[in-house]
């Protein structure tokens, strides 16, 4: 006996959010085949947690390298907390890293110094001891273009230099998705698989595949967090958004930039480039 | 509009100070589209600069950008207008950073072509013009900038306009508008301004991009599915890929190019995404296999009636960004989509000054930023499509010195007969009077190369003989080459020089492939230290159709020294060996063995049976 006959659904084409995820798989699968030693720095923020969502979607279900913390120890305990949730959840291989030398030996603290020398000293140059010791050759990182003016120039794929410097002045040229995926003893490549999603894409897409984040972004009394770094230095912004729904509403009109309160980042003209070329991400 | 639609990629080019940075920051200025603050940031960048307000800061954010007033690295900025989202992505006009604008205009679906109203049209509008044809990017709009220094005259734009227009025709291109306008001005940027210029009636900038057309999806094209990737995270073997163009369905059967292997699709793999049987244009995802077939990363799979061609020599248009000149009998790395192999310049047919279209004819280079329709011979066979048609296999870039220096639109292709190397060129390879297909259904497998490779002492020839006896029980007919049974007949005139290793390891290559035409598994045990020798090695087997798979042995000098089974380091360490292996000699490790085995923490036992599965799984 035949039964109706159903046509099959006729297959849809891809819309704005699958060319984005679709894009990031394919940029990190690039990355796990070109380079021997990969890790992913993870700020337990909302860009990185659609980050490590994207690798599990890359890799079937697994995160096949390590994931890095760069501790400043000034968390927010909400965030170590996180942490603590998702490495047991997702079951990462973490490794935490703290520049002792700096905070312990030097004492360098936001109590004592200015923004931009303590984020050079806890991140950058923790996450340059980091590569050191472990020999990576390939960061994935979350960094997009619309959260900063030097971070719209940026590659696919930048490679970073013995000194994990950024020669943001002569970037080798990249296109038709071929990248720089060669090395010289030293070098190591920042593999972006989020530079062109915007702040509102990410959220849509959290929405989306209802991705676990800290509840730290969601409005509390009046303010929430748009952007998480070191507690000193990060303050909230007005908002009634206590939802993803009315966060996306909220971003669709505001003009409040997304970094506008991390501190470091207007300590002085071009902070961020500085910061930059030094290595931060 | 629909917040999921895709947005329009726009790429703004032309020559130097003809104001493209200039035209996108009043974009962005004139539609409120700046976040909080900006203007301030901008304002107080350009005191410090001692210059009158620059909208051009806002795309150019680096410090030596705004000291030099000049744009030195593209940039993306996401936009939209009441009817659709856009990138627009501002591009380098200055002649040093043409890397940089092929970086921004590569990904355009359309573009707009600056120029200054009183210079018209100079070299890097010409150049910047022929690239947007050959990088496909069909839909221009020429901007007529800086009417004010014209006194917004309408014979000036006539001109101006008639120029671009001859100019465009020449390279095969149409102009969809010719806007006069001022950017410094906000004349004819974001909305028309009738009041300076009464006698144009056509779009404003926004407008005009406004009627572009939307790129369609590839999904309707014949499929064609690239290969990234091999994954074994669990039992299953995952073959890793982007859908370019076209639609996959599971009970598909797929024909995997170079080679033509076929194989049914029997899942589509996906974490956390729909379950659907089918995946379109610009899906990753992963598919198995119902019959396991030997497939790498490089791959180009379709649907078997709709083939991709494959070929060893190519003709294409290529544009090249080195500082040192590209020129004929060089020998480069090729990227194709996925494929990675090398290439030789043959010959240039034409070479082209793109900022005059002077052409010249039996050129032997290339200078930097120039163009060329150039004849490639490849060492290893490549799949490809028509450009037009295919976009995503019909162009490639060529590596040098670990750096894209170029980039290359395929014209044209020619089949393996003439892509022999060129000492044996003249010898016609005679038609198999058996073919592997019926070779394979007599014995039940194909024929195959297992190359292994690592230090002395590592364990190659042991874990050799040991799969060889397994197979051989198995009833698959395998044997093994090693030193012992090459150096003593075949290669008794070679010494241990790096020339004399490198054609043993030719010779090796070749009687190993000829071994495995004849249907056998053939299990090599060479130290074969050089990347480039186990290279080609492996060109010569899948040259000839054959699966090869590069075993890496490793085992950590100290392990194998201790071991030194014929006590070749102790006389290598003593001085009695010169240019030993890992002693005085680099042993350069696979960069991507498609299995790697270390004998220091398996079994012997483990290590055998994990080379056998996969050798089956490849046979």
């Amino acid at each position: 006996m035949r039964s109706a006959q159903v046509a099959p659904p006729e297959p849809a084409s891809l819309d704005h959010l699958d060319r984005l995820e679709n894009q990031s798989i394919y940029i990190m699968r690039e990355a796990y085949h070109a380079f021997q030693k990969l890790c992913m720095p993870w700020s337990m923020g909302k860009d990185s947690n659609v980050l490590l969502w994207l690798a599990r979607k890359a890799f079937c279900g697994h995160v096949p390298f390590p994931v890095l913390h760069i501790d400043t120890t000034y968390e927010f305990p909400e965030m170590l907390e996180f942490r603590a949730w998702a490495v047991e959840h997702y079951n990462l291989d973490l490794i935490v890293k703290v520049n002792e030398e700096a905070r312990y030996n030097r004492g360098v603290g936001y109590e004592t110094h200015d923004p931009v020398t303590v984020t050079h000293e806890l991140k950058t140059v923790a996450l340059q001891q980091a590569l050191a010791e472990h020999q990576w050759d390939g960061l994935i990182t979350g960094i997009r273009r619309d959260e900063d003016s030097t971070r719209a120039k940026e590659r696919y794929f930048s490679p970073r230099s013995a000194r994990y410097e950024w020669d943001y002045r002569d970037q080798p040229p990249e296109f038709w998705g071929q990248f720089t995926t060669d090395l010289l003893p030293g070098e190591h490549v920042r593999v972006q698989a989020l530079l062109d999603w915007t702040e509102v894409d990410i959220w849509r897409y959290i929405q989306r595949e209802n991705i676990p984040i800290p509840q730290m972004y969601f409005a509390r009394e009046g303010k929430r967090f748009r952007s998480l770094g070191c507690w000193p230095i990060t303050h909230p912004v007005p908002s009634g958004a206590d939802t993803i729904e009315k966060i996306i509403e909220e971003l669709e009109t505001t003009r409040v930039p997304e970094r506008a309160g991390r501190a470091q980042d207007h300590h002085e003209r071009n902070a961020m480039q500085k910061l930059r070329a030094k290595g931060f991400l | 509009m629909a917040t999921n639609d895709l947005p329009l990629r726009v790429v703004v080019v032309g020559h130097v100070d003809h104001g493209k940075s200039t035209l996108l920051g009043r974009i962005f200025f004139d539609t409120g589209a700046l976040p909080e603050g900006k203007a301030e940031s901008i304002r107080k960048a350009c005191e410090a600069e001692g210059m009158p307000f620059e909208y051009a800061f806002l795309l150019d954010a680096l410090l030596e950008e705004q000291a030099q007033n000049i744009t030195i690295d593209t940039t993306q900025i996401p936009f939209r207008t009441a009817r659709r989202r856009y990138v627009l992505i501002d591009a380098p006009g200055h002649t040093e950073f043409l890397k940089n604008m092929v970086t921004g205009a590569a990904s355009a679906d359309a573009a707009v072509l600056v120029i200054d109203a009183a210079e018209g049209v100079r070299e890097q509008s010409r150049r910047h013009g022929y690239l947007l044809k050959l990088l496909g990017i069909p839909q221009v709009i020429v901007a007529v900038n800086k009417m004010d220094l014209v006194g917004f005259y309408q014979g000036a734009f006539e001109q101006v306009r008639a120029e671009c227009a001859a100019f465009l025709k020449e390279i095969g291109l149409e102009a969809r508008a010719y806007i006069p306008l001022s950017a410094r001005e906000g004349e004819n940027v974001a909305n028309r301004t009738a009041g300076v210029m009464p006698w144009y009636d056509g779009p404003a900038v926004l407008g005009a991009l406004d009627a572009l057309e939307a790129p369609q999806p590839d999904d309707d094209l014949p499929l064609r599915f690239v290969v990234q990737d091999i994954y074994r995270f669990d039992a299953r073997r995952i073959v890793a890929g982007r859908v370019e163009a076209g639609t996959l369905r599971v009970g598909d059967m797929l024909a995997f190019a170079p080679g033509g292997r076929v194989s049914r699709i029997a899942t589509i793999e996906r974490w956390n995404g729909p379950a659907r049987d089918y995946a379109v244009a610009g899906e990753s995802v992963g598919v198995t296999l119902t019959e396991q077939i030997f497939v790498e990363r490089g791959a180009v799979a379709s649907h078997p009636e709709d083939a991709p061609k494959t070929a060893t020599r190519l003709h294409a248009s290529v544009f090249w960004m080195a500082p040192d000149a590209l020129t004929v009998g060089e020998t480069l790395r090729l990227r194709l989509a996925t494929q990675q192999t090398d290439a030789r310049v043959v010959r240039f047919e034409r070479v082209i000054d793109a900022s005059t279209l002077a052409s010249t004819e039996g050129a032997e280079r290339v200078a930097k930023n120039d163009v060329a329709e150039v004849v490639l011979e490849t060492t290893k066979p490549v799949a490809w499509d028509a450009h037009e048609r295919f976009p995503a296999i019909g162009r490639f870039v060529l590596v040098r010195d670990r750096r894209v220096a170029g980039g290359g639109i395929i014209t044209g292709g020619e089949g393996t007969a003439e892509a022999v190397s060129p000492i044996s060129r003249n010898i016609v390879w005679s038609d198999a009077p058996v073919t592997p297909e019926e070779r394979a259904r007599r014995s039940g497998h194909r024929g195959a190369v297992v190359w292994l490779t690592g230090l002395s002492g590592a364990g190659k020839s042991t874990l050799a003989r040991a799969v060889c006896r397994d197979l051989f029980d198995r009833g698959v007919q395998a044997t093994v080459l090693d030193g012992d049974n090459l150096r003593h007949g075949l290669c008794a005139d070679l010494g241990f020089s790096a020339e004399d290793r490198a054609e043993n390891i030719r010779r090796a290559a070749h009687v190993a492939a000829l071994l495995a035409e004849s249907g056998q598994v053939v299990l090599t045990a060479f130290i074969s230290p050089y990347r480039a020798d186990r290279d080609a090695a492996r060109a010569v087997a899948e040259r000839a159709g054959l699966a090869f798979a590069e075993v890496f042995v490793d085992a950590a000098l100290e392990v194998c020294e201790a071991r030194d089974p014929k006590g070749l380091y102790a006389k290598a360490r003593a001085g009695e060996i010169r240019g030993f292996t890992g002693i005085d000699d680099p042993y350069e490790p696979p960069a991507a063995a498609d299995l790697t085995l270390d004998t220091a923490s398996l079994t012997p036992e483990a290590a055998a049976a994990a080379l056998r599965d996969a050798v089956l799984s490849r046979v």
